[in-house]
């Protein structure tokens, strides 16, 4: 198989590396070949943060770069709109509507831009919009949006379920295990 | 068993599985997991030393005992090693010994970009480079062996893709090593000149030996493409983006061992094709060789210059003139640089200085944050513990000018990598320099790690803990006193009174980082829109959770941690 690249995308603090390693699991359990790309130090402290996650045969480069992501799943609204270059023609943009102020707009030196789930859509992107916020605080935190959003991409991934929980066993400390396969199913059942 | 390993845990993976017993290291990004991770296996003493000097001197030490040893390190903190590095080089091992150092392409989260491979050429110590986890392992195991044959330290050459990359690697069980003999041999590790003049002839006759080796060993691969037009030379993880980018229009020489180069292997390589490419991030090393053993028909820096990473739509780019299409928003994207997490206890301490009008002599850590908006409160920043030691040259070149006006700002971690001795020099040479350490009690940049002041070790084990205020008085500070960054009023007149003083004096700023797990937090507070009068008095500190909207603060509940300095900043009463 040609190798495929998802992009998880958010801002530091919000939990990409964990939906990564999740990912990963999944796909080195289905046998593929996996590489995920993490990004520390300096661009955590709220900064924002990207991982790459890419599969297929045989993949080389743990990098992906404009136009090349098959799909982009993103904890926050302005990083969707930030990594849109990267999405790949008819790939898919899975993003919260969260919406976290980076410091250049909290200072006022610039402008948090409107309607960017519309923007995005008209720009031509195939976009699902979640509020994972609203539905992690449902599952008993705030802090498994990360966990809500890779339900919303299970749902779109033609992977067994079972793959997905024991890839959440491998990843989830035990005592938070409950909270997440709920936040898990949230996000697999949103709209 | 198969796992998806980041490459720093399959290098741990690898000095596990080789027998490997002392680890010594100091953290930085991209290298701190290797020791995190090497720590979790029971077989191996882990540590982490005060800096990487001690961090490599620890690691020969276990070497010439007879232990396999290792010290892991970024690029700058090989600088601090190159003493102990290129002795090392010198007298060789007896267990063998193994450095990793992490290149930062691109300067993901460092100060400077500079190449390690130069470490490795000026001390004659030989150098591998892994491309992927699976390498990572490989290499690692593979070092230690050629470490003992050949009787030199070994280094790993890894880069922030390579270490923070993760990919399948297959465990195998370790290799459980006895300690070699030790025998007191003062010809091979005593280094005055009588024998280190005996070793250098060793030295040279060993580089001669390793190039042999370079020439056969399976660390470095030809791969031919019956389709290739043209050839590439490459390494370490730029290995990827040519793969990656050209697939089968290219043949590819990879060299896994960077120092010593091979000579016969490259002009063989080249001989086959009209052009070559040499894709090297970073400086032209690899290029630079190729035309000193007459290799002509090589082009590289001149494509692809010397900075940051090269990816594959670099090299698809300039090789093949292709570029993929993409789309984008006609909106300006407001930039997320990282910022100082709310409830961070360096926010304070900054806010004071910036009112103040302070310069400030920065260092390396979590607090360069401090040079970014609105704080904007760092002159400058250069390398570990030069705060301190900047501070004083500042105020020795301007004299009583800048020293009511001057102060340092070095974290907990940082003073005890190589900030104390700028301190003694102070004392010493009599500089009225105000110091401020910023003790968050952890080397909170590089995600959490344990220091000399924390009191627990690498392991978590309970640990003698250096007393900051003593050690200030010992070195000779008589006025050392400690404030709490969260009560801006009383830090704000300790910068002042210790400014006005007429000498040296060290103000420990002391607070827990907010994000270490012990610390208990007070709930996050509230704005009253009612009192709120829209003065932004608040919005000056820099503080992630708070934003305006219709004129008024507003506090995220989700980030807040109710530190609550935006309580006492503000002039009306209205955050409750």
């Amino acid at each position: 198989m040609e190798t495929k690249s998802i992009m998880i995308v958010g801002v530091g603090g919000q939990g990409s590396l964990l939906a990564s390693r999740l990912l990963g699991n999944v796909l080195l359990a289905q046998g593929y070949d996996v590489k995920v790309s993490e990004v520390h130090g300096m661009s955590q402290r709220g900064g924002s943060v990207v991982t790459y996650v890419k599969y297929g045969d045989k993949v080389y480069s743990p990098v992906i770069e404009k136009g090349e992501a098959d799909a982009v799943i993103s904890f926050e609204l302005l990083e969707a709109a930030r990594c849109l270059p990267y999405l790949k023609k008819g790939g898919k943009l899975i993003t919260s509507t969260q919406q976290i102020d980076p410091m250049p707009v909290i200072t006022g030196a610039a402008k948090y831009p409107e309607d960017l789930v519309e923007k995005l859509r008209a720009a031509g992107a195939e976009i699902v919009a979640v509020d994972a916020l609203a539905l992690a605080e449902q599952a008993g935190t705030a802090k498994a949006s990360n966990v809500v959003l890779m339900g919303v991409l299970a749902s779109r991934m033609d992977y067994p379920d079972e793959l997905w929980q024991k890839a959440l066993e491998q990843c989830v400390p035990p005592k938070f295990l409950d909270l997440n396969r709920k936040a898990f199913e949230l996000g697999k059942n949103a709209k | 068993m198969k796992k998806l390993m980041l490459g720093n845990e399959a290098f741990a993976r690898g000095l596990y599985e080789a027998g490997c017993r002392v680890v010594s290291s100091y953290p930085g990004t991209p290298s701190t997991e290797i020791t995190e991770e090497v720590a979790k296996y029971d077989e191996v003493y882990a540590e982490w030393a005060p800096n990487e000097k001690v961090a490599m001197e620890t690691a020969l030490g276990a070497s010439i005992a007879g232990a396999r040893s290792f010290c892991g390190m970024k690029h700058v903190g090989l600088n601090v090693a190159a003493d102990p590095l290129y002795t090392a080089g010198y007298t060789g091992v007896n267990a063998g010994m193994v450095i990793a150092v992490a290149d930062d392409q691109g300067m993901h989260s460092s100060q400077n970009e500079q190449d390690s491979r130069h470490h490795a050429i000026a001390s004659k110590v030989p150098m591998l480079e892994p491309s992927d986890s699976t390498e990572c392992k490989e290499f690692v195991k593979l070092a230690f062996e050629l470490s003992e044959k050949y009787d030199a330290p070994f280094i790993v050459r890894m880069s922030t893709r390579v270490a923070h990359s993760q990919s399948i690697v297959e465990m195998e069980d370790r290799n459980e090593l006895p300690l070699k003999d030790y025998e007191k041999t003062p010809s091979k590790f005593v280094m005055m000149p009588a024998y280190a003049k005996g070793r250098h002839v060793f030295v040279e006759e060993r580089t001669k030996k390793l190039r042999e080796y370079a020439e056969t060993t399976p660390l470095n691969r030809v791969e031919i493409s019956d389709k290739a037009e043209f050839g590439v030379i490459t390494n370490g993880a730029a290995y990827q983006y040519v793969k990656e980018a050209l697939g089968d229009k290219a043949s590819v020489l990879k060299l896994g061992m960077v120092n010593p180069l091979p000579v016969k292997l490259i002009q063989n390589f080249a001989a086959k094709y009209q052009q070559v490419y040499v894709i090297e991030e970073l400086d032209g090393i690899i290029e630079e060789h190729c035309r000193n053993i007459g290799v002509n028909n090589v082009k590289g820096k001149e494509i692809f210059g010397y900075i940051g990473e090269l990816p594959q739509s670099v090299i698809a780019e300039k090789l093949l003139g292709e570029k993929k299409d993409f789309v984008s928003l006609d909106d300006e994207i407001p930039v997320r640089p990282p910022v100082m997490c709310a409830g961070c206890p360096h926010r304070g301490l900054f806010y004071c200085l910036k009112k103040l009008g302070v310069t400030v002599s920065g260092d390396i850590g979590c607090y360069t944050l401090g040079a970014a908006a609105p704080l904007n409160a760092i002159d400058t920043t250069i390398c570990m513990g030069a705060s301190i030691s900047g501070l004083h040259g500042f105020n020795k070149a301007r004299g009583a000018e800048s020293e009511h006006k001057t102060v340092a700002v070095i974290g907990d971690s940082t003073f005890m990598h190589s900030g104390m001795t700028g301190l003694v020099n102070i004392a010493y040479n009599n500089s009225n320099s105000t110091v401020i350490i910023l003790d968050n009690s952890i080397t909170g940049m590089t995600g959490h790690q344990q220091n000399p002041t924390t009191g627990k070790n690498l392991k978590g084990d309970p640990a003698a803990a250096v007393n900051l205020e003593e050690l200030c008085k010992a070195i000779g500070i008589k006025r050392v006193r400690v404030t709490d960054p969260y009560k801006l009023a009383e830090t704000e007149a300790a910068i002042k009174e210790e400014l006005a003083a007429d000498e040296a004096s060290v103000i420990i700023s002391r607070r827990p980082c907010a994000l270490l797990k012990y610390v208990k937090h007070n709930p996050p507070v509230k704005v009253n829109t009612d009192k709120c009068v829209g003065c932004k008095m608040c919005m000056k500190l820099g503080c992630p959770a708070i934003s305006m909207r219709d004129s008024k603060a507003v506090v995220d509940h989700t980030l807040c941690v109710g530190c609550g300095i935006c309580q006492e900043q503000c002039k009306v009463g209205a955050i409750e």
